[in-house]
């Protein structure tokens, strides 16, 4: 039972991390109908700004954090806007998933060519030193990693829900033709979407490294933990995207101890597929009527 | 775009034919031409055989309108069925033939989630199943020998030892000609303009009776069969498998070479499979570069000609006439 | 056209709606409908904007499910069939925009538009490229006069010929029933003369049944023998052109708002 509860608490704690990623891949794709291929790349590639910084900028760790934030703020939320979600979105969903999918590609082997192919070791912003409540062992680490995840996800929610900002960024993603006759800056709307995506990447990004290390092929397991947390929670919702997460999380940790390490990949998907057949809509989702 | 088109028939002809004699030995005919060196011939088939695969990713997204992240699970399941099976013996029409039947019907389980939902989804549950199969490849080792791999014998037909790397790519050549007239049947028939229509009009397809749920399982199915068909000729090709081939980075590839090629045109798949066979070589010195160089290309491609290279060279040959010229194809047909 | 004979005014029941209703979350699109329509007929159906009569039309073809009621066809339930098998069953429809398949030509349109009805659907792989459909869709080409179009793609037509070829591909496999969707809007007068001629001219031939949506009035009224008037999901007034010009509910209905 107490090892039922520790997996149960490292696998909130992952889930916690893939939630952020499935929730800046949600918002995404209701304000700007960008399917983003290299969400897994995104959260894989700020922990590698912070590893350069500190290696070759000489940057103590706290600092190469923010670089880290600020590069991504810029790199994978800016640039990605301006320079390949802006030319493509006239031509159609199609272009624009090929597109994502050469910049996973590109992110990707970027990273094994400049930095390095071996998995790096990630300083952890929090000791890994292990306390006993209640008879169940946890770790700093997680409990850091809960408190950081959860407080961004509060955050976020208080900012969409409670802002005036947030509210028109929930407006533009519900319908931006409506929200533009309304008076939202629908463009700047969106462009703040693109940043919130990336700054949620990059906490993403350093929190999971020092569990997982810093690899520059993790985005493909990463990625495919937040679509799959986006799609399971249903996928107009963030707070499906936060559900979603959480349970991919401790279904991942689980499968890992009770299934088998070796198909441990393989339950998410599987979960995927049963949702896909039986609760298309996500299960927070609502079902969306088509349009003819 | 006229001439373009009246020349068809004839450039169809010579490239086939040098794709008949150029990799032969021609000095016998009293022509000074030593043919291809191995290696040459070798990359030759496997642009061959990534075309056959290439196709099938072509008929789904190209012409369907679907999405498929799971060409390199099909080339996987044929290259295993025929692994195994040419092991067990069997001749290799019948192993070819079971290859592609295997990859259709598992095709057609993996079609169905997706009918239930938005196309998009389909791309997930395809990417999912490439992740699930290349687990299996990589775990079940008694049957795929795991990531030590396993060997693959080259088969006899018909007394024929097909060693010899020339005559082996004399039955890759065989075979795709098979299967590109086949696919041409295929898009010439009703049912190829039912797969147009639901590419671009799902719903009035619908009102015209189609059934636009069949018909998106059957270019799923045959898509998926094509990926089986080129494993098949893959596997013995290489002569060692293991399961690297056949992982998500390689399923994103054959989407992304479709594309590049020209997505919907006869031609796109075979430039496309030219592009990704050939990059690696030409960027030997670069090594590892060659990938980043195939991204590059491809996100440029997609903002500034998302039709590919062939829309780009119909676009050369085509007089501006239009303000929306970058649609695909010609406005006017040859007059009858 | 098919060889179908004529059965006009056999006063036979075609289409049988009941108590149809559609809403969306909280909105009633459409609010208890009940209507028929008698074979041969070609009825009207207009209504203000955003009266329903369009979604009425979709709940009717299976495009979308209906919060409630029932639709039959010749007496037999069809709801919740999806809309190729209401085709198959010999209903065509056009829609409100445009919907031809701007890459085939005239003729790839016409046939695709037919292609289903004929043979098994394996005998449409192995059979001939045009499933025998070529003459069938040159007559029908003629017939709507687009002949010297038959070679061009769909998207390089005028608009005013899209909507012919529009029409024409609902007609292709002979349907007993034709739903409408503003056949009218955006053509020009003089195509707009020649769609009602031809309308006219397939009912009378075929027998088949027409129910038309439409807001150009005059076209409405010239063409339909009987008119069913829509407001905010209700039907409010039902009979011939001269009737319901008349009838004080519908001047409310359109200038009410």
């Amino acid at each position: 039972m107490a090892d039922f509860l520790q997996l149960l608490i490292a696998g909130i704690a992952t889930g916690a991390i893939y939630a952020l990623a499935a929730i800046g891949f949600t918002l995404l794709w209701q304000t700007s109908q960008t399917i983003n291929f290299a969400q897994g790349e995104f959260v894989m590639l700020p922990a590698f700004f912070a590893l350069a910084a500190m290696k070759w900028g000489g940057a103590p760790f706290w600092l190469a954090c923010l670089v880290a934030v600020a590069m991504s703020l810029l790199i994978l939320g800016v640039a990605f806007k301006g320079l390949i979600v802006d030319p493509l979105i006239k031509h159609g969903a199609m272009p624009l998933v090929i597109s994502t999918i050469g910049l996973s590609i590109f992110l990707k082997d970027g990273v094994k060519d400049a930095y390095s192919a071996e998995a790096q070791p990630f300083p952890a912003i929090f000791p890994d030193r292990l306390i006993e409540i209640l008879g169940v062992k946890v770790s700093l680490a997680q409990i850091g990693v809960l408190i950081i995840a959860f407080g961004v996800i509060f955050v976020l929610q208080w900012f969409l829900g409670g802002t005036r900002i947030g509210r028109q960024m929930q407006a533009t993603a519900q319908n931006p033709t409506v929200a533009r006759i309304l008076g939202v800056p629908v463009e700047r709307m969106i462009l703040y979407t693109f940043l919130i995506n990336a700054a949620l990447a990059a906490m993403a990004s350093l929190l999971i490294s020092p569990i997982y290390l810093a690899k520059f092929s993790s985005g493909e397991t990463l990625g495919m933990a937040a679509f799959v947390a986006a799609i399971v929670g249903g996928f107009n919702q963030v707070r499906g995207a936060i559900a979603g997460g959480i349970i991919v999380g401790v279904l991942d940790n689980m499968a890992a101890v009770y299934v088998s390490t070796a198909y441990r990949q393989a339950v998410p998907l599987v979960l995927l597929v049963l949702i896909i057949l039986f609760r298309p809509q996500g299960l927070l989702g609502r079902k969306e009527e088509r349009a003819v | 775009m006229t001439r373009f088109n009246a020349l068809k028939t004839p450039l169809i002809v010579l490239a086939l034919a040098l794709l008949i004699l150029v990799p032969a030995d021609l000095t016998g005919f009293g022509i000074p031409w030593g043919g291809l060196k191995r290696y040459g011939i070798y990359i030759l088939s496997l642009w061959l055989v990534t075309s056959i695969a290439a196709m099938g990713v072509n008929l789904i997204v190209g012409y369907a309108g679907q999405e498929t992240l799971a060409q390199a699970a099909f080339l996987g399941i044929g290259a295993f069925t025929s692994a195994l099976l040419l092991k067990a013996g069997y001749p290799f029409f019948v192993v070819f033939l079971l290859a592609g039947a295997l990859a259709f019907l598992v095709g057609i389980v993996l079609g169905f989630p997706a009918l239930r939902v938005q196309k998009h989804y389909l791309a997930f549950v395809t990417l999912a199943f490439t992740v699930f199969m290349w687990l299996v490849i990589r775990n079940e080792d008694w049957l795929t020998g795991g990531v030590s791999g396993m060997d693959v014998k080259r088969p006899v037909i018909l007394g024929v030892s097909t060693k010899p790397g020339l005559t082996f790519y004399y039955l890759i050549l065989a075979m795709t000609a098979v299967l590109t007239f086949a696919l041409r049947w295929i898009l010439n028939s009703p049912w190829g303009r039912a797969f147009t229509a639901l590419r671009e009009n799902p719903i009035r397809a619908e009102s015209l009776g189609i059934d636009v749920r069949t018909y998106i399982l059957l270019a799923f199915a045959i898509g998926s069969a094509y990926g089986g068909f080129a494993g098949a000729l893959y596997a013995p090709l290489v002569e060692f498998i293991d399961p690297a081939p056949f992982a998500l980075g390689p399923s994103l590839l054959f989407m992304l070479m479709v594309v590049v090629g020209g997505a919907g045109s006869f031609a796109g798949p075979f430039i496309g499979a030219a592009v990704a066979v050939l990059l690696p070589e030409w960027l030997r010195f670069a090594e590892g570069l060659y990938l980043i160089i195939f991204s590059v290309i491809v996100m440029l491609m997609m903002a500034l000609c998302p039709t590919g290279i062939v829309g780009l060279i119909e676009r050369i040959f085509t007089p501006a006439r239009r303000p929306h010229a970058d649609d695909k194809g010609p406005v006017l047909k040859e007059a009858k | 056209m098919s060889a179908q004979a004529s059965k006009q005014g056999t006063g036979k029941t075609v289409l049988q709606v009941n108590d149809l209703a559609k809403s969306f979350g909280g909105v009633h699109a459409v609010r208890g409908v009940t209507f028929e329509v008698k074979e041969g007929e070609i009825l009207g159906l207009i209504g203000p904007n955003g009266s329903g009569k369009s979604t009425l039309f979709n709940c009717i073809l299976g495009q979308l499910p209906p919060t409630r009621g029932d639709v039959m066809v010749d007496g037999k339930s069809v709801t919740g069939l999806r809309p190729s098998d209401l085709n198959l069953l010999g209903i065509g429809r056009t829609f409100q925009l445009l919907q031809v398949f701007p890459q085939l030509t005239v003729r790839e349109n016409l046939i695709l538009a037919g292609q289903e009805h004929k043979g098994s659907r394996l005998k449409r792989l192995f059979g001939a490229g045009d499933a025998g459909l070529t003459g069938d869709a040159e007559r029908m080409i003629d017939f709507f006069r687009l002949g010297h179009l038959k070679d061009e793609k769909a998207g390089g037509l005028s608009y005013g010929q899209q909507k012919l070829l529009d029409c024409a591909m609902a007609f292709m496999a002979g349907p007993r029933l034709v739903l409408l969707d503003e056949p009218a809007g955006g053509v020009n007068l003089t195509m707009l003369a020649n769609l009602k001629e031809r309308l006219q001219a397939i009912n009378k031939e075929t027998g088949a049944t027409f129910v038309v949506i439409e807001h150009n009035m005059e076209f409405v009224m010239s063409l339909c023998t009987r008119i069913l008037v829509l407001a905010e999901g209700q039907i409010i007034a039902e009979g011939s052109p001269d009737t319901v010009r008349k009838d004080p509910k519908v001047i409310e209905a359109y200038l009410g708002h």
